[in-house]
């Protein structure tokens, strides 16, 4: 099974699972996960499988979740997990499975649900003469109190406002965890319509482009922060990056997303695991799934990977599966986030629509940029992409 | 009755047949070449041929679809709207790179060619780049090229405002070429200062009893005598800057827009990130081609600049 993490404690808890399997299923010789660098993730599974190396089962991430899902690369695995003996099949939430479904079958795990929340820093916002984060949000949790206090840390200690992790001005879909907050949408549902010239996606990236290049809340373009490494005084990341906070390094806090124009919203970023047709052992890695992510295994992989489990969705569950976050946090911020979040925007052919936006978007991030035609034009670099 | 040579031993053994002494240095020569034939017949003769394959074909990886277009891919090639501007960003970054590469080579050879204190770590310092990690190296040099990065910082010092490097088009190219001059630079250096070496002093010391300047003896005695040298380095440097990719990928992506994209990173855009295997082996059949043609004219222009003394 290729997998993206290179953890040590998650490749020990995979191992441990895969051991207790070929305990009771002797006819299974061995059971091996294969790291794969996250960055190159589908294209290094991808040329595996041209290799004609597949293998039995992958780990796939939501942006080409609408590749694998409709060119019929992953087996059915509907039956054999509700033939399953204490699988609890109806347990799966809907919103987690939707994006896995084809003709009305689950044809891959929504293995980790993982909501997009806020990280602050509240030593660095003291630094700065600001009330705490939880102060900022009791007086009202949006989007522009973020860029201003976000503009006076950068004002009067040197460090970053807010960054969007993994945006890098590069990976441009993570910005959905801020145009959502302004209803605005890459393309139509059907996938068919390009929107990033609606007057909702201006205004998010007007939003984006003042913060970066005016108010200085966010890194400009070229600049690099972590907020990890105490470099910035929020980040809006997933809620697995909890790991990364070090052990008495600073005071932090954890946030839901702020309000946008359009209020309240949430989004999730998902990983499904799906059986490969051309992997050698279909069959038997259906068999292996349905008890890898039986309710007893979901429960204990929930310390890193939030679980697609209606019955596991609750502050217990996560609480004593997280021991970095509090109870009021898993309960005001992660259950909330996973229940109603949304998936990133994903559509076929998304490494071909992903680089021909970020190569149409780069000409946004200058000081003058004009945005409305800058977003008329991604739309014609797409159109044609979209119509595939 | 049969009748002619014996050609068994008396109990009745058929004889031998021996090799003729030519015949087995034939087969000698054969078993010497063997293992190099049999590496170009894997790994350039077979992958050429499966190319040319796979550009009739369309090949849907996840699908596992195999199919027949005819000539689709190479129609899609000729109107595709981003081969002009890659062809352009190849163009640029490869003379830029050859032109940079050579010329500071050569300079730092004939500055090196000398017996003074601290030559020997002058050469091993240009040299060391070449035996660093590649990607290592174009990682920490995407760090100096931030914008708060440790070059607009040293510009800073001195009163001035620098560039955000890799996010403007012509100072992200120059970026790119700057990395890979300092990464193989040291190599060409290495083989030119070999060349000076053995450039006869005779010669020099007569054309100066003529009455030659430095400049004149470097002009019509050094550059001959290691033209050979300069046909190598300007193939292999030629060659290796079409092939120019990690840099690439890791500082720019092809960006901003698609400003430092150059054909084998499009190549590998088209065959590997999207999947489209079919045209990317068109493209990789170009790149072939340029490279079989910029190869070709470099061998039969060398009957007109390079001096053999034989």
């Amino acid at each position: 099974m290729t997998v993206w993490t290179a953890n040590e404690d998650q490749l020990a808890l995979f191992d441990t699972i895969a051991d207790e399997y070929i305990a009771e299923h002797p006819e299974v010789k061995s059971i091996t996960f294969d790291p794969l660098p996250f960055e190159d993730y589908t294209t290094t599974l991808t040329t595996q499988i041209a290799g004609g190396k597949a293998p039995d089962l992958a780990w796939i991430l939501e942006n080409a979740a609408p590749d694998f899902v409709s060119s019929g690369a992953l087996a059915d695995i509907e039956e054999t997990l509700e033939g399953t003996e204490g699988y609890e099949f109806d347990d799966l939430n809907d919103a987690a499975t939707a994006l896995w479904v084809k003709d009305d079958k689950l044809i891959a795990y929504p293995f980790s649900t993982s909501p997009f929340v806020v990280f602050a820093n509240d030593d660095l916002l003291a630094e700065a003469g600001l009330p705490s984060s939880a102060e900022i949000k009791a007086s009202g949790w949006d989007w522009e109190a973020v860029a201003e206090a976000g503009a006076t840390v950068n004002a009067k200690t040197g460090k970053a406002g807010f960054v969007i992790r993994d945006f890098d001005y590069t990976t441009w879909d993570n910005l959905a965890s801020v145009w959502m907050g302004w209803g605005a949408k890459p393309w139509s549902e059907d996938g068919a319509t390009c929107e990033f010239d609606s007057t909702e996606m201006a205004d998010a990236f007007e939003f984006l482009h003042t913060a970066a290049f005016e108010q200085k809340s966010m890194p400009g373009p070229g600049t690099t922060a972590d907020f990890f490494a105490g470099e910035a005084a929020f980040t809006v990341t997933q809620i697995s990056r909890a790991s990364l906070l070090a052990e008495g390094g600073y005071t932090w806090n954890l946030l839901p997303l702020p309000e946008g124009p359009e209020g309240e919203y949430s989004m999730v970023g998902q990983a499904g695991i799906g059986v490969m047709k051309q992997g050698k052992n279909a069959e038997v890695a259906a068999q292996f799934l349905a008890f890898f992510s039986n309710p007893e295994n979901s429960e204990r992989l929930a310390q890193w990977f939030p679980p697609a489990r209606d019955s596991q969705l609750n502050s217990d569950t996560l609480a004593a599966a997280n021991p970095v976050l509090s109870a009021e946090q898993i309960e005001d911020v992660v259950v909330p986030g996973i229940a109603t979040g949304v998936t990133r925007p994903s559509h076929t052919d998304s490494a071909e629509i992903g680089q021909t936006v970020r190569a149409a978007l780069d000409a946004i991030w200058t000081a003058d940029a004009d945005i409305p035609a800058v977003l008329a034009d991604v739309c014609t670099a797409i159109d044609p992409l979209l119509e595939k | 009755m049969q009748s002619g040579r014996a050609s068994a031993l008396p109990d009745g053994t058929p004889k031998r047949r021996r090799l003729t002494l030519q015949q087995r240095d034939a087969v000698t020569g054969y078993l010497f070449i063997a293992p190099q034939v049999l590496g170009i017949l894997a790994f350039v003769i077979v992958p050429l041929a499966l190319v040319v394959y796979f550009s009739f074909h369309e090949w849907n990886v996840l699908a596992g679809t195999f199919t027949f277009v005819g000539a689709e891919n190479f129609e899609r090639f000729l109107t595709d709207k981003n081969i002009a501007p890659v062809m352009q960003s190849t163009a640029v970054f490869s003379i830029s790179l050859v032109i940079a590469n050579i010329t500071l080579a050569l300079l730092l050879a004939v500055l090196l060619n000398r017996t003074m204190r601290g030559v020997t770590f002058f050469r091993t310092l240009f040299f060391s780049p070449v035996v660093v990690s590649l990607v290592a190296w174009t990682i920490v040099w995407g760090f100096l090229f931030q914008d708060n990065g440790g070059i607009n910082g040293m510009l800073q010092v001195i009163g001035i405002e620098g560039p955000n490097w890799l996010r403007e088009g012509p100072t992200a190219m120059a970026s790119v070429v700057i990395v890979q001059v300092f990464k193989n630079v040291g190599l060409n250096m290495v083989l030119f200062l070999a060349a000076l070496q053995g450039v006869p002093q005779e010669l020099q010391e007569a054309a100066r009893v003529d009455g030659a300047n430095p400049r004149t003896v470097f002009r019509y005695i050094t550059i001959p005598m290691i033209s050979p040298t300069i046909l190598l380095t300007f193939i292999i440097t030629i060659v290796g800057s079409l092939q120019v990719f990690a840099q690439i990928a890791v500082l720019t992506q092809g960006g901003p827009g698609i400003s430092t994209t150059v054909l084998i990173y499009y190549l590998f855009q088209q065959a590997f990130l999207f999947g489209q295997f079919g045209y990317g082996s068109v493209l990789s059949l170009v790149l072939f081609i340029i490279v079989l043609i910029l190869t070709i004219v470099q061998w039969q222009l060398r009957k007109k600049w390079v001096f053999y003394e034989n």
